[in-house]
């Protein structure tokens, strides 16, 4: 009796920290497109969230109160397909107990995962769905941690009046959500630069050959081109844009771009702009968290790859989310999303801070794009900021192509 | 009105692609009747075969070919014995099935591997301009090499012996067994050729366009399209209908939006599934059969 007594005593005290680790743990849910065509820029998003996840739980976890939550995360591969995300966000939010959501990637699937993360009012913290029509629809618990799709393009107009305000302009986009309503918004701002839309069409997502499109391109006469889509897109769009010699002064393309990978298309990579949320030489002042250049070297020590746009907005929903739990001292959703109402910072990523109101709630407010362009330095291609002049590394190489 | 032609002939050059492409298809369809789901799968190798061989060798693109073709060959004899020889006489629910297993394990070892990013050949040849447009040298290359690849294909069903077996057990599997052809391995080598057709033709579009592991769907989707214009089993037809299918691209784009051609071609995919269920070269021999 006295063994058992012993026995039962010690097993308790070697449960109970587990008890109490299982109890000061914060769950955060999410999907990721491990497989599937979103896979590059999904889990580049996952990996920058992992590395705040880490971070944080290396320093104690979130602090709330007098308490310290470690951070969980439960995730699932979402095979970048819209019906799997609405399955296992529920699965997430009823099986798993997440308190807390981060997005999946891409303008369609977060649309998908909002409808369950505002049925079971969690709130959801988005680093990769840019439409701002996700977030019209009264939503109370869905924020949007990067700029919305319709100022996508700004900086490329901007950028292109600079050098040619009469510029033609050929838009060519994929017939998805993300990259129509970054299209849309595109072509009123052209318009109201003074550029003329020269030709104006939607491809197919699964379209592997753009030679008839190009060929439509240099006979609409136009000068510069924008749009795009995702990443095979874009980059074949970049490639054949050069094999065909299309003659482009001015190439902008939505996502591909941004990904260090882009330098395998070798010189076709060269001179084509990027609209990116963000970039390792950006020179922000942050309120919290780490700078921009302490970000960038720390995740290149874990991952050994470069961070880009998706890893650093991966990363700062779950900074903005630490952000508002502290500043809420609790872990109840609508405290936290009182919170989050209120975020007005600039961290590494730049400037954040939530519409409030009902017809908009959730859609970013501040936060800016800039503009990239691959160049080449020391005989390498680099990828330099090109606008805004706050942001420049480098001038503008225009035109690509003379006349 | 040279941008029109700048874009018939486009169309045409990479149709032909296509075309030897769906060969592959119709060929394992023609022989033992069996819907080769791997089709996608087996491009997207041919394509990976070439940037392998290219980033360790440093031979160019096109040297590459021959060992992608007999990688090819030997991948398909595997392929049959693994998934299709117990498929044969089955009803074709069960090859289908088969097929499609190993294209989801192929592609999912593939993802596993390499992600889902972009890959791209180092390619480059001189095109030559027509006005303000350019055909890349690539795009030539790609077409003529396909002439190639389907002259020697031609040759060797109707020339060698071998060829003539294949045919024989295509044309009536239990009678070529009667005069003594092997069929299971003639079966083999179909399947072996057609895996080979459809991985030369991954190699040659990787001189052409970028790519991931995923791409095969979009290239399985049009060989389908091309082989149900062709004619089911019908590799001549195959080859006719993927540049037929090009020039209608090349025809139709400048004319109307680009999305809306996709729509048309799967419109006209129906089409000839219900009025020539034996695909469009079958009209002429109807024709033929008519006069008679």
């Amino acid at each position: 009796m006295k063994k058992l007594c012993i026995a039962s005593t010690i097993a308790l005290c070697l449960a109970a920290p587990g008890f109490a680790s299982a109890a000061d743990t914060i769950t955060i849910g999410m999907t990721v497109s491990q497989t599937g065509p979103l896979n590059v820029d999904s889990v580049a998003q996952l990996k920058g969230s992992e590395f705040w996840r880490d971070e944080v739980n290396a320093k104690g976890g979130i602090k709330v109160g007098h308490k310290h939550y470690k951070v969980r995360f439960v995730t699932y591969d979402d095979q970048s397909v819209g019906g799997r995300v609405q399955q296992l966000y529920t699965r997430l939010i009823v099986q798993d107990k997440a308190q807390f959501l981060f997005g999946p990637y891409s303008s369609g699937l977060t649309a998908t995962a909002a409808v369950i993360s505002e049925q079971y009012g969690r709130i959801m913290l988005v680093g990769g769905g840019a439409e701002a029509k996700t977030y019209q629809l009264g939503n109370k618990y869905l924020f949007q941690c990067i700029t919305p799709a319709d100022y996508y393009l700004t900086g490329a107009i901007q950028a292109l009046k600079e050098k040619d305000p009469h510029a033609k302009v050929a838009f060519v986009y994929s017939d998805d959500p993300f990259s129509k309503a970054v299209v849309a918004a595109a072509r009123k701002q052209a318009v109201e630069a003074g550029f003329s839309v020269a030709l104006d069409e939607s491809y197919a997502p699964s379209t592997t050959d753009f030679s008839p499109i190009i060929n439509k391109i240099i006979s609409s006469g136009a000068d510069a081109f924008m749009g795009g889509g995702h990443y095979p897109d874009g980059a074949t769009l970049a490639r054949q844009l050069y094999d065909q010699k299309a003659g482009m002064k001015y190439v902008a393309i939505l996502v591909a771009p941004d990904s260090p990978k882009f330098t395998t298309l070798g010189p076709a990579a060269l001179g084509i702009t990027v609209p990116s949320q963000w970039e390792p030489q950006v020179k922000y002042k942050p309120d919290f968290g780490p700078t921009p250049e302490g970000f960038s070297k720390a995740y290149f020590a874990k991952n050994k790859v470069e961070a880009d746009y998706h890893s650093a907005s991966g990363y700062v929903t779950g900074l903005l989310l630490q952000h508002a739990i502290e500043k809420a001292g609790s872990i109840d959703p609508e405290k936290v999303a009182a919170e989050l109402n209120k975020t007005d910072v600039t961290t590494f990523f730049g400037e954040d801070k939530f519409a409030t109101d009902a017809k908009n709630h959730g859609l970013q407010l501040t936060h800016q794009m800039v503009l990239a362009q691959w160049q080449t330095k020391n005989g390498k291609l680099e990828k330099e900021m090109v606008w805004p002049d706050a942001a420049r590394t480098a001038n503008l190489v225009y035109p690509l192509h003379e006349d | 009105m040279i941008g029109l032609l700048a874009s018939v002939l486009d169309g045409i050059l990479v149709g032909s692609v296509y075309g030897l492409a769906a060969m592959g298809i119709t060929l394992i369809w023609g022989v033992m009747d069996v819907v080769n789901l791997t089709h996608g799968a087996m491009i997207v190798a041919g394509m990976f075969g070439v940037y392998l061989l290219v980033g360790a060798t440093g031979v160019s693109a096109y040297a590459a070919l021959p060992a992608v073709l007999a990688a090819g060959l030997l991948a398909g004899v595997a392929l049959y014995w693994i998934a299709i020889h117990r498929m044969i006489g089955q009803p074709p629910l069960m090859s289908l099935l088969a097929t499609f297993s190993v294209n989801l394990v192929l592609i999912g070892l593939g993802t596993a591997v390499w992600g889902t990013v972009l890959f791209n050949v180092p390619a480059s040849l001189p095109g030559f301009r027509l006005g303000r447009y350019t055909f890349p040298g690539t795009h030539l290359m790609a077409a003529a090499l396909t002439a190639v690849i389907a002259g020697a294909l031609y040759l060797f069903l109707y020339r060698t012996r071998l060829g003539k077996a294949v045919r024989a057990v295509a044309a009536n599997r239990e009678a070529a067994e009667l005069v003594g052809i092997p069929t299971t391995r003639i079966l083999a080598l179909a399947c072996g050729l057609g895996v080979a057709l459809a991985c030369v033709s991954g190699a040659l579009i990787s001189t052409l366009f970028p790519f991931t592991v995923l791409s095969g769907d979009s290239y399985q989707l049009k060989s389908f399209v091309v082989t149900v214009l062709g004619g089911l089993g019908n590799p001549t037809g195959a080859l006719v209908a993927g540049v037929a299918l090009g020039l209608f691209e090349g025809l139709a784009t400048p004319f109307m939006p680009v999305s809306w051609t996709l729509v048309i071609e799967f419109v006209l995919f129906v089409v000839v599934l219900i009025a020539f269920p034996g695909g469009l070269l079958s009209v002429r021999l109807w024709r033929r059969a008519r006069a008679r």
